[in-house]
């Protein structure tokens, strides 16, 4: 019977074949480590996120004279309220959490270099929508941070030139932030995840033509590709195991640590709390935010500290395939990266006084710095690997690979002759 | 219409220019109203004007009061304290006390530091910002950044000798 539905479905969709292509047979390099398991991971938090947020609006009211009691509400009287909203709590700041580690794995293997550019970029989207949302959902609670958050980052757009004003107050819909502010913000809220979820198939069609990448750089044969199921199915499964005991760990024992308690006061637009952090996931550039003693300078350097990454795929020009793992000086420059996010994290946590913003300002110049610096770095490190003598089958690789380039290059060249 | 109209390109590319220019203006007039409904509406504007009785605040006393939803401190400041005010211009963003205020006993500005927006608390002479230690004086002006500005002064007008009106000149 199963088997004939299937067989109807077949003439008129293509399911078995989608299944088998795409998914049970999909083609995966046998030599993925457990840092592959990311991308799963961060698809599998998006998932409960949507979910435990359509359960949490049901319960919750997007209006100032309510809001903060609301939440109180899905706490005490809700089943299971106090649940769901501490697996959506928890699981915003799990979410920044996988999606790092999978950008920190992307970086360190080199996988964002061509054909994987594409990959890279959409990538570069779904983070600025990550936050987007994440920096939205953090006004529904409206307690002091909550308001004072988006006070100072909606305050940011008086950087636009001429209508920095003007914007400001439209984003906010009234002068400050406001009853308007947190209903457009709930609505938002609500709406971007499914731009997510949207960019996300992108994401996969574009994987599905390039394939993953693997630990070795180099793209494997055919031989070495075994299908998705089992083999990954199980492995992805083992991972996400791993990581819902620790995000277990936060939900049920340590809820509370992630969330600021000025936040559990009320907004009070009148009185601005001592000191003002954001959620941890935004310290590193915030910290770069606040080293520029320039509004708009501070403004220009935190977009670019995010976007920056994009250009990854122009900067480094070295033609060694594989990773950090066989670039000595690359794989230092990573972790040498990886240190100064963290001094900027601290940086960025820490009321500011005269020492940290030095700090804070030498951090920010080793963070842009190390990315001006690619380009040179991974020249003279390709020069130097290839005179300390490469295998015979890298340099084999590389030629064929700049040969293939050349063709490619030629082919629509030829073709156009073809025609006159 | 012959055969030769139908053919003529040149009327054709003008056709499709033509009709996508005329879309696109529509398409760019329906936006017009959905960007506009994201600005403050009716009720907001309405309460862009806030009246205030000034008979109960005591010399050196200050008080908070709500304009567009920020706080303005209205301060009544004592003989000495406008002394102290008119004496210097400021430091980082020099104005002289008597640009900043109508009659020098009533000092009203916006208490929205202007580095980052926090409120600053009224502590000894003058105003401490304690998001990131900016400090202004009895004038409102800066005399510690990182502020780049003084405390703004709201456009207001007195109605009566101890009335004021804040949100028009």
């Amino acid at each position: 019977m199963a088997h004939r539905i299937i067989n109807w479905i077949d003439h008129r969709f293509p399911l078995s074949s989608f299944v088998k292509h795409e998914l049970t047979g999909y083609p995966t390099p046998r030599n993925l480590s457990y840092w592959w398991n990311f991308g799963f991971l961060a698809g599998f938090v998006l998932v409960l996120q949507v979910a435990t947020g359509i359960f949490l609006a049901m319960h919750y009211k997007a209006d100032i004279a309510m809001s903060f009691d609301s939440i109180q509400h899905i706490m005490r009287d809700v089943n299971y309220g106090w649940l769901l909203r501490y697996m959506h709590a928890v699981g915003a700041s799990a979410f920044f959490f996988v999606i790092f580690v999978h950008m920190a794995r992307t970086l360190y293997y080199g996988s964002f270099r061509a054909p994987r550019e594409l990959m890279w970029w959409t990538g570069q989207v779904l983070l600025l929508m990550l936050m987007a949302t994440a920096f939205m959902g953090y006004l529904l609670p409206w307690g002091q941070m909550s308001f004072w958050g988006a006070t100072v980052i909606t305050n940011l757009f008086r950087a636009t030139p001429f209508i920095g004003d003007q914007v400001v107050v439209w984003l906010r819909g009234d002068y400050m932030v406001g009853d308007a502010t947190l209903t457009r913000f709930f609505a938002l809220h609500y709406l971007f995840p499914f731009l997510i979820i949207g960019a996300v198939v992108i994401h996969l069609v574009a994987l599905h033509t390039v394939k993953s990448s693997n630990p070795s750089g180099i793209n494997l044969a055919d031989k070495d590709n075994i299908p998705f199921h089992p083999y990954f199915t199980i492995k992805d499964l083992y991972g996400l195991g791993l990581f819902l005991i620790v995000y277990s760990v936060f939900v049920f024992f340590i809820p509370d640590s992630l969330i600021e308690p000025a936040n559990n006061i009320p907004a009070n637009p009148m009185q601005t709390p001592n000191h003002i952090v954001p959620e941890w996931y935004f310290l590193p550039f915030y910290a770069i935010l606040r080293s520029v003693p320039n509004l708009v300078g501070g403004v220009v350097a935190m977009a670019l500290s995010v976007m920056i990454f994009a250009f990854m795929p122009f900067l480094d020009r070295s033609r060694i395939p594989g990773g950090a793992h066989y670039r000595p000086i690359y794989k230092l420059q990573f972790y040498l990266f990886l240190l100064d996010m963290l001094v900027l994290g601290y940086v960025g946590y820490v009321p500011p006084t005269s020492q940290t913003l030095i700090i804070g300002q030498i951090a920010t110049l080793c963070y842009f710095g190390s990315f001006f610096l690619v380009p040179f770095i991974s020249k003279a490190e390709e020069r130097w690997l290839m005179k300390r003598g490469l295998p015979l089958e890298v340099k084999e690789l590389i030629e064929k690979e700049s040969h293939d380039k050349e063709m490619r290059k030629r082919k629509p060249l030829r073709r156009k002759e073809g025609t006159v | 219409m012959g055969n030769e109209t139908l053919s003529d390109g040149d009327r054709r590319d003008f056709l499709i220019k033509l009709t996508s220019v005329v879309g696109g203006a529509g398409v760019a007039a329906t936006c017009v109203p959905f960007v506009a409904s994201m600005n403050p509406s009716s009720d907001v504007l309405a309460k862009a004007e806030t009246e205030v009785d000034l008979t109960d605040i005591p010399a050196g006393g200050m008080r908070t009061v709500a304009w567009q939803g920020k706080p303005v401190f209205i301060l009544r400041r004592t003989p000495e304290e406008i002394q102290a005010a008119q004496s210097s211009n400021g430091i980082i963003d020099p104005e002289p006390d008597s640009k900043r205020v109508q009659k020098p006993e009533w000092l009203v500005v916006i208490g929205v530091c202007t580095h980052m927006g926090c409120v600053p608390n009224k502590e000894g002479p003058g105003w401490t910002c304690h998001c990131h230690g900016s400090q202004y004086d009895d004038s409102g002006r800066v005399v510690r950044g990182p502020a780049p500005h003084n405390l703004e002064v709201p456009p207001y007008h007195f109605v009566a000798e101890n009335k004021i009106v804040i949100g028009k000149a």
